[in-house]
């Protein structure tokens, strides 16, 4: 006894109970700054107190009991957690309010439980436990502050950074790195290894991903990326001991549409994005969360932007849309926001070329043409990209102006726009998991909606789910069978002819997916009513809680424009018009039009629009305005601008605002409140933000279609997964991968 | 003072290990990752031989249908020993299809025993002991020896294809005198005995005869578990 105990029981108030309870503890006191680590137990037993702080769980961690029995009680750090039955130590632990350090395990990919970065102590085991591959068992009494399990976290930390070459100075995972922040929390502040490092060859995984293997920490999550979400096997993990390595073996391009997703999920700085690298620190970014308009789904996105300029786009969690991936040409579009943008409104001259003017001329020669023309030949046209703002707006104009001859690209001929349930996602995309059969006419959802097809890949996955598919031959990454191309095999499985006809109806959730390539046929109505008969027919595919019969559609702009009633008066408005409006649409066909209509073009991309443009309007990108979305479920939901727009282009309502102005029948809208409430009187649910409307259900009310199936057989909609619109179209990224990974 | 004089002598004995020449490192007789050559690329054809085809049938009867991948060892084995003695790519592929997986699940099992090798090796493939007590007794003499006398270098086959110099873990024990004498025998076709070639050891017992459990081991203190 003496000063130094007298030191230490001041210092270690709490454990000063074991102090004097515990004589043998007086005798072996040694003098070390962390006296716990050469005495763990006792120590141990110092941190259970009885009054212990309110913990909240990690990141909001919810369980939930599907069943009261299998309800099972652990403890955390003395705290009892109730959780349901086979849960891990480590999900127990996040339950109880505590993040445990972790390299390989993942929420969304199976256990590997090789990293050993989670151990904890558990009482009565005589070692330290990988809390990621451990069931918890009623009663365990998990113990993750303990002296054995930091010793434990410490030691693995320097086996990991014992070949880690140590480099995030010029590394671009810097900042956002889990072994430079697990090493902050819980390594050493030294390492004993002094012997060279290992080195590995640098593999080429495509345009896309770029990696610096010798950083690789051997967690096997893109390994188990590719195989089980991506649905690509071609990453592996090679040689074993020191010389361990992932790679393809034989010189492979990893051709995934969702391939990005593994520099996220890589921990460490070994897997990064190539077109992002040295570019920027994420430090610097400002994140904005938006939401992506490449495809109809709708994935949540946080656009990452240093001043004016877009750097990365990053996925967002959102479990009902895109869970937490995103699609290649989300992630990698953005260099199309910066190049071949429109900055100034142009008209174009005698001589065929086009001429920067300002606004206010652009606008009158705009309202003068349009007073000239008459009503049934003014024609308007939303672009693929438009938000819902700029499309009521559209309509509202050409209304004004007398005609009625608006429409979006993508929705074909008189498209029945009265029945939400015509043209959504009815099952919803997060439902689709709950489906045990799935029959795929004429969408290739791989390409047309990427994490669709995730979803449809998860659920075939996990329930062996059946798959069939009308269509042209086609890319799945998950059994299927091919059944036919044309209608005629849908009017066969309709009359029970089929042998899927069996399968379809034995499922409890059948879910039909119908291609939004329907919209452009002539027989549309004629397979539409098809699909009803089916309906009536197979009680299952819809019924109060679930509603099979699904269109997946293609474009952003598609589902609001529907529900905003964009549907052209008559069939061949095209071919007759004198005035075309294109609010960025660029893939509708002029060939038609006559030689001396006058085209307007309002957009940001000199795409294909502007070549038979007579006056230009720039507008601004999805990533510089507030604008509403309604994704392929009927979710409605808004981007955000992240970054100013360029030169002298404004957002596309107020355009047609001031057009309308220009044109003496002033809409009476003057912020986008002002549109909002318009829009509240026509298609409501659109202002529900991030709720998904589901359509009613009264597809049995359409009256049967006199018109027979033709012998068509279905077309290809998208041929180039990575250029769809201008906006991808302008990305160098995007022709990257399409010179390199789309197979010929 | 005590410490710095440590100190430095520490120093001075790494400076001494750093000065030893360091030979390379290589942990199989490949690397991790393939490189195309004319007898080796994913175009050259490889298929099971008909005398093979029938013992893949039985090396697969082993295993319940939806667990077909669990033949892969057996399989690559089969399919080295009809390829002379090494796994060309095409025949990783092969085994993957008669598996069902992806190709890559076999490079990676492949990748992982050093005793598939995935390059050209000799008719006899001749392996030196790499670990520390081989290395003290000398087992890089024998190396040196083996690739002098054969003219080859670490990983190369001789130009008669007859034979490859390796790494790997203890199996012999032999002087480098010895190596080229059982060499020189390979090459006239004989067949050198097999395990020790020191004359004064049987198997793996020290030389001289034991020294040691000359007789019946002492039972542990307890064995009649019942009675203690
Ligand atoms: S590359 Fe990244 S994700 Fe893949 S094993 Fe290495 S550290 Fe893990
Ligand atoms: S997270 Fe548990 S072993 Fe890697
Ligand atoms: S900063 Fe962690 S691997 Fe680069």
């Amino acid at each position: 006894m003496g000063l130094g105990l007298l030191a230490s029981r001041a210092l270690r108030s709490s454990s000063s109970r074991v102090l004097s309870t515990n004589p043998r503890y007086n005798l072996f006191r040694t003098i070390v700054s962390t006296p716990e680590l050469h005495k763990p137990e006792a120590a141990a037993e110092a941190a259970a107190e009885p009054d212990l702080p309110k913990r909240t769980p990690v990141a909001g961690a919810r369980v939930h009991f599907p069943n009261p029995d299998d309800v099972i009680e652990v403890f955390v750090d003395g705290y009892p957690v109730k959780i349901p039955k086979g849960m891990t130590v480590l999900q127990a632990c996040s339950v109880a309010g505590v993040d445990i350090p972790r390299f390989c395990y993942h929420d969304r990919l199976s256990i590997a439980g090789n990293c050993r970065m989670c151990l904890v102590e558990v009482e009565k085991s005589p070692k330290p436990v990988a809390s990621c591959a451990m069931p918890a068992l009623p009663g365990m009494k998990i113990k993750t502050d303990t002296p054995i399990a930091k010793k434990a976290r410490e030691g693995v930390m320097e086996f990991l950074l014992m070949n880690h070459p140590l480099d995030c100075p010029i590394c671009d995972q810097g900042g956002e790195c889990d072994l430079q922040d697990q090493s902050m929390a819980f390594g050493s502040d030294r390492g004993r290894f002094t012997e060279t490092k290992r080195s590995v060859v640098d593999k080429n995984l495509g345009p896309l991903v770029k990696t610096v293997m010798t950083r690789c920490i051997q967690c096997t999550r893109c390994v188990r990326f590719a195989s089980e979400i991506a649905g690509v096997q071609d990453l592996g993990m090679l040689g074993r001991g020191s010389g361990e390595e992932i790679g393809t073996y034989v010189e492979k391009l990893m051709t995934s549409e969702l391939s990005g997703n593994v520099i996220d999920i890589c921990p460490v700085g070994a897997l990064t994005s190539k077109p992002f690298a040295f570019k920027a620190r994420n430090w610097e970014l400002k994140g904005t969360e938006s939401i992506d308009v490449t495809d109809a789904v709708g994935s949540n996105i946080r656009i990452d932007s240093r001043g004016p300029e877009v750097m990365r786009i990053v996925p967002r969690l959102n479990e009902d849309i895109n869970e937490e991936w995103i699609s290649d040409k989300t992630r990698f579009c953005y260099d199309g926001l910066k190049r071949q943008r429109l900055s100034d409104p142009m008209i174009r001259g005698a001589d065929g070329r086009f001429k920067p003017v300002s606004w206010r001329d652009a606008l009158a020669v705009v309202a003068e043409v349009i007073h000239q023309i008459k009503p049934e030949e003014i024609v308007g046209v939303a672009g693929k990209l438009s938000d819902a703002e700029s499309m009521m707006l559209l309509k509202d104009f050409l209304n004004k102006m007398g005609s009625n001859n608006v429409w979006c690209e993508g929705n074909g001929k008189n498209t029945d726009a009265d029945l939400r349930s015509g043209y959504l996602l009815n099952s919803s995309i997060g439902g689709l998991e709950k489906a045990d059969c799935f029959l795929l006419v004429g969408t290739q959802p791989r390409v047309e909606a990427a994490m669709v097809n995730a979803r449809i890949r998860k659920t075939v996955r996990a329930t062996q789910a059946k798959v069939g598919y009308i269509g042209p031959a086609a890319d799945f990454n998950y059994d299927h069978q091919h059944l036919g191309t044309g209608p005629e095999t849908l009017v066969a499985i309709a009359d029970g002819g089929h042998p899927f006809s069996s399968t379809l109806a034995s499922a409890k959730n059948p879910a039909i997916i119908v291609g939004a390539g329907i919209f452009e046929r002539e027989d549309k109505d004629a397979i539409f009513s098809v699909l009803q008969s089916m309906a009536a027919k197979n009680e299952n595919l819809i019924r109060p809680d679930w509603n099979g019969l699904n269109v997946l559609l293609l474009n952003a702009a598609q589902a609001a424009a529907l529900d905003l009633g964009l549907v052209p008066e008559s069939d061949n408005a095209i071919e007759s018009a004198k005035f075309v409006y294109l609010m960025g649409a660029d893939d509708v066909n002029l060939d038609k039009l006559p030689k001396d209509a006058f085209v307007v073009y309002q957009g940001h991309h000199g795409d294909n629009g502007v070549y038979r443009a007579n006056v230009i309007l720039p507008s601004a990108v999805f990533s510089e305005k507030e604008g509403i979305y309604e994704n392929t479920e009927g979710c409605s939901q808004q981007t955000v601008p992240a970054v100013p727009t360029i030169g002298d282009a404004r957002e596309d309502w107020k355009i047609i605002r001031a057009l309308s102005e220009v044109s003496g029948v002033r809409l009476p809208y003057d912020t986008i409140h002002g549109v909002r409430s318009r829009i509240r009187t026509v298609a409501p649910n659109l202002l529900n933000l991030d709720e998904r409307e589901p359509a009613a259900f009264s597809v049995s009310l359409k009256p049967e279609s006199p018109k027979k199936v033709s012998k068509l057989p279905f077309g290809v909609m998208v041929d180039n997964f990575y250029m769809t619109d201008a906006i991808t179209r302008a990305s160098k990224i995007m022709a990257q991968c399409s010179a390199v990974l789309t197979k010929k | 003072m005590l410490a710095r004089l440590a100190s430095k002598r520490l120093l001075e004995i790494r400076q001494a290990f750093r000065q030893f020449p360091q030979t390379n490192r290589s942990l199989s007789t490949a690397l991790n990752y393939h490189i195309d050559t004319p007898d080796n690329n994913p175009k050259v054809p490889w298929e099971f031989s008909e005398a093979n085809k029938p013992k893949v049938h039985e090396i697969l009867s082993h295993y319940p249908s939806n667990y077909k991948q669990s033949a892969v060892i057996p399989l690559l084995d089969l399919a080295q020993q009809q390829h002379g003695g090494w796994l060309p790519v095409s025949a990783m592929d092969a085994v993957a299809k008669v598996i069902e997986v992806a190709p890559i699940r076999v490079y990676e099992v492949a990748t992982f025993y050093s005793m598939f090798n995935r390059a050209k090796v000799g008719k006899y493939h001749l392996l030196v002991c790499g670990t520390t007590p081989c290395m003290i007794r000398g087992s890089r003499e024998i190396e040196d020896a083996l690739l002098k006398h054969l003219g080859v270098k670490r990983n190369e086959v001789t130009k008669d294809g007859l034979f490859s110099v390796g790494e790997m873990e203890c199996m012999e024990d032999v002087t480098p005198k010895r190596v080229v004498e059982i060499v020189e025998a390979l090459k006239r076709g004989e067949k050198p005995p097999r395990g020790t070639q020191n004359p004064e050891r049987v198997n793996c017992g020290p030389a001289g005869g034991n020294t040691t459990l000359l007789g019946e081991p002492k039972p542990p203190p307890c064995r009649d578990l019942d009675a203690c």
